[in-house]
């Protein structure tokens, strides 16, 4: 990593002058040949996959705002491009561990629509029965270990799955999504170390979307990416632009094909922006609505793609205008589905607390 | 068949047994083998400590550093590490050292294996079995001597298992393995050297079940780990008395048998509970609970819980003697409630 990177300065006010360049720091895009490895179909999968993920997030924004979903209620919405872009390389073989955002990774990784809007609304037919929640969609079937409502909550379950996959000399992977506010917990650090002394075949994928809850990165890290932090885990550490698909398809797709080959674990940090609150209802005081920031923050992963896979004669734009109708009517759909499902009975309290 | 055997070797034996008989049951944790990547170990394929009271020693030479695995001292990350491997189709047994550790770990099982299959409706199973080390009396001081198995017993999707013999240390360990969920092991560490009959053979002991390990008709105790040395020889003084004492070794503190212990009290209408633990909201706080509900019309006195003080471990020997539950408490304690049966 460069030496020449600065710190952010201390106070909040000079952000709007320096926030690019933070975002910008040994940053990589998808380079000439990320198109060649991308077929029409599966571009038109992954746009598929990200706008299920926004329509996703924007019906449970609305129904969060009618009443209708209940608790806490975290989105993902504009940090697409890095769930799509990593899970793209997966079979419902390879593992996920996720976040309290987790929805987008639970949608990429293949988790049914339908369970997961009902989980969120807390009804019987949910992928947990009801009884997760949006902080613990979880499919094991699909490899979802779960999405976590522990910050740092997926890094030792992540691991340990890789042992597993190693012990049983699979080439299934797994993939450990985390925020820039979980790579301060004590756990990232031991888990990077044991992974990478192990030769585990794990990709830890960092989405560093600059607040943990309303704490900004550039405070709370004392290295300015989390990037860099590999190299104290002899692991390479790739900075990626997280809001470009193709970039983060391309540098996941590496990470994962080493892991595959029993090469070790790789430290990816996706660069993007957490355009919603920590938690639906924050005011967001934290953020600085203009300047450099705003900039980023209204950079749409989406638009980004559109733009990528026309100009690289991937997809046409009516094909894509089709893909986005059929998501918003799939997640009509869903959303139907979870309104119109049962709550859980009463008894369903006592049970799946034991296995047999 | 069946020798006398230390409690320790009880318990390597039932690892060995289980590692033996499915090869998903992997341990891990710190120094379980000790000596990773000494070269002079390695060519003999030797182990080095074998866990730091020796009790997983010879596993690793026998079934391989794939399956004994030596972690860094990273307690949060290889327990979590545990509930990731268990959730994927092993059967992991970790170890934590000292159960006084249990701080570093304890999201993994507070947060994360028990709370999984609940959370994601039924559909994951956390077959993993947590060994750890408990017990004063070892002069090992406030941090590694602490007895936190009723803490730990009230998470709910939690097994939590105390065996106070050799005997039943190895069947309710092989039981531990065989069970789908989060079941953790305590093994008091002032009862390693302790013998007993242990059969050669593979057995279980169901975990859920205590054990009358003497029949009495006036008083009941119950004990919970190595308090039943101390119930026996309070029976042994009382029966002096023509006070015939019946002692239960709850070996598992959750789920507590709770019939066994309602049916005895039945019978005598008088109880203490011995437990190691700090006293307010352990187990015997929560059988005394329990009983008064379910048997108050057949008690003939309060129930009396002897524990430790509300204190840390002391490390002076006098002052970490004073601190374990002995004889002389029970029995002032239950000169309060037998005073009748003397006369």
């Amino acid at each position: 990593m460069s030496g020449k990177a600065q710190r952010m300065p201390e106070s909040v006010s000079k952000v709007e002058t320096s926030f690019k360049e933070l975002v910008d720091l040994e940053v990589r895009t998808a380079t000439d040949t990320a198109v060649k490895n991308l077929t029409s179909d599966k571009a038109k999968d992954m746009y598929k996959n990200m706008e299920d993920i926004r329509n996703f997030e924007e019906n449970a924004k609305r129904y969060f705002a009618a009443g209708e979903i209940p608790g806490f209620v975290h989105l993902y919405a504009g940090e697409e491009a890095i769930a799509t872009g990593v899970c793209a390389h997966l079979t419902d073989e390879d593992y996920i561990t996720s976040t309290h955002r987790g929805h987008g990774h639970c949608v990429a990784k293949g988790g049914d629509l339908k369970g997961m809007m009902a989980e969120i609304f807390g009804k019987a037919t949910g992928l947990g029965k009801g009884k997760g929640g949006s902080m613990h969609i979880a499919d094991i079937d699909k490899g979802i270990l779960g999405a976590n409502g522990m910050v740092g909550g997926g890094f030792g379950i992540a691991t340990g799955a890789a042992i597993r996959n190693k012990y049983k000399k699979s080439d299934r992977v797994v993939v450990c999504f985390f925020g820039d506010g979980a790579a301060n917990e004590g756990v990232f650090h031991e888990c990077l170390n044991m992974a990478s002394i192990w030769k585990l075949p794990i990709v830890f994928v960092n989405e560093n979307n600059f607040f943990a809850e309303a704490t900004p990165q550039w405070y709370s890290s004392a290295s300015n990416t989390i990037a860099e932090r590999a190299v104290a885990y002899n692991m390479p550490g790739v900075r990626v632009n997280g809001k470009d698909v193709a970039g983060v398809y391309e540098t996941a797709g590496e990470a994962i094909e080493r892991a595959r080959k029993g090469e070790g674990p790789t430290l990816i940090e996706c660069v993007t922006y957490r355009n919603h609150g920590h938690f639906e209802g924050d005011e967001q005081t934290y953020k600085a609505d203009f300047g450099e920031e705003k900039e980023w923050a209204d950079v749409d992963p989406l638009n980004v793609f559109r733009e990528y896979a026309i100009e690289n004669g991937l997809v046409t734009e009516e094909e894509l205008d089709k893909l986005r109708e059929e998501s918003i009517k799939d997640v009509e759909e869903a959303v139907k589905f979870a309104q119109e499902s049962p709550e859980p009975e009463p008894e369903a309290l006592y049970e799946d607390v034991f296995a047999d | 068949m069946s020798k006398e055997k230390l409690f320790m070797q009880a318990i390597n034996e039932a690892l060995d047994q289980a590692m033996e008989k499915d090869e998903d049951v992997i341990l891990l944790g710190e120094d379980i083998a000790g000596g990773a990547n000494v070269k002079h170990l390695e060519e003999k394929n030797e182990d080095s400590w074998g866990g730091t009271m020796g009790i997983t020693r010879g596993l690793m030479p026998k079934y391989g550093r794939e399956r004994v695995i030596d972690t860094p001292i990273s307690e949060m990350g290889y327990m979590g590490a545990a509930v990731g491997m268990a959730v994927t189709g092993l059967r992991p047994v970790p170890e934590l050292m000292f159960n006084d550790f249990i701080g570093f770990a304890l999201d993994s099982i507070l947060g994360q294996g028990s709370k999984m299959r609940y959370m994601f409706g039924g559909k994951a199973t956390v077959p993993m079995t947590v060994r750890t080390m408990h017990g004063a009396g070892a002069s090992a001081a406030a941090q590694h001597s602490g007895s936190y198995y009723g803490m730990l017993g009230s998470i709910p999707g939690v097994k939590v298992v105390v065996p106070a013999t050799p005997y039943d240390a190895k069947g309710l360990m092989l039981s531990a393995i065989e069970d789908n969920n989060l079941v953790m092991f305590f093994e008091d560490k002032t009862l390693y050297g302790t013998k007993g009959d242990v059969p050669d053979e593979y057995y279980t002991i169901p975990i859920g079940e205590a054990a009358i390990k003497r029949g009495g008709e006036d008083l009941t105790i119950v004990t919970i780990g190595k308090m039943l040395f101390v119930g026996l020889e309070v029976a042994e003084i009382l029966e002096k008395d023509n006070v015939s004492v019946e002692v239960i070794d709850l070996r598992t503190v959750a789920p507590w048998d709770q019939e066994t212990v309602i049916e005895s009290v039945k019978k005598t209408g008088r109880l203490i509970v011995i437990d190691e633990a700090n006293p307010h909201n352990n187990t015997a706080t929560d059988i005394a609970s329990v009983v008064s509900d379910r048997a108050f019309d057949y008690l003939d006195g309060p129930i009396k819980c002897v524990c430790a003080p509300n204190t840390p471990v002391p490390f002076a020997a006098n002052l970490e003697k004073l601190y374990i539950p002995n004889a002389d408490k029970v029995l002032r304690e239950a000169a309060e409630i037998i005073d009748d049966l003397k006369a």
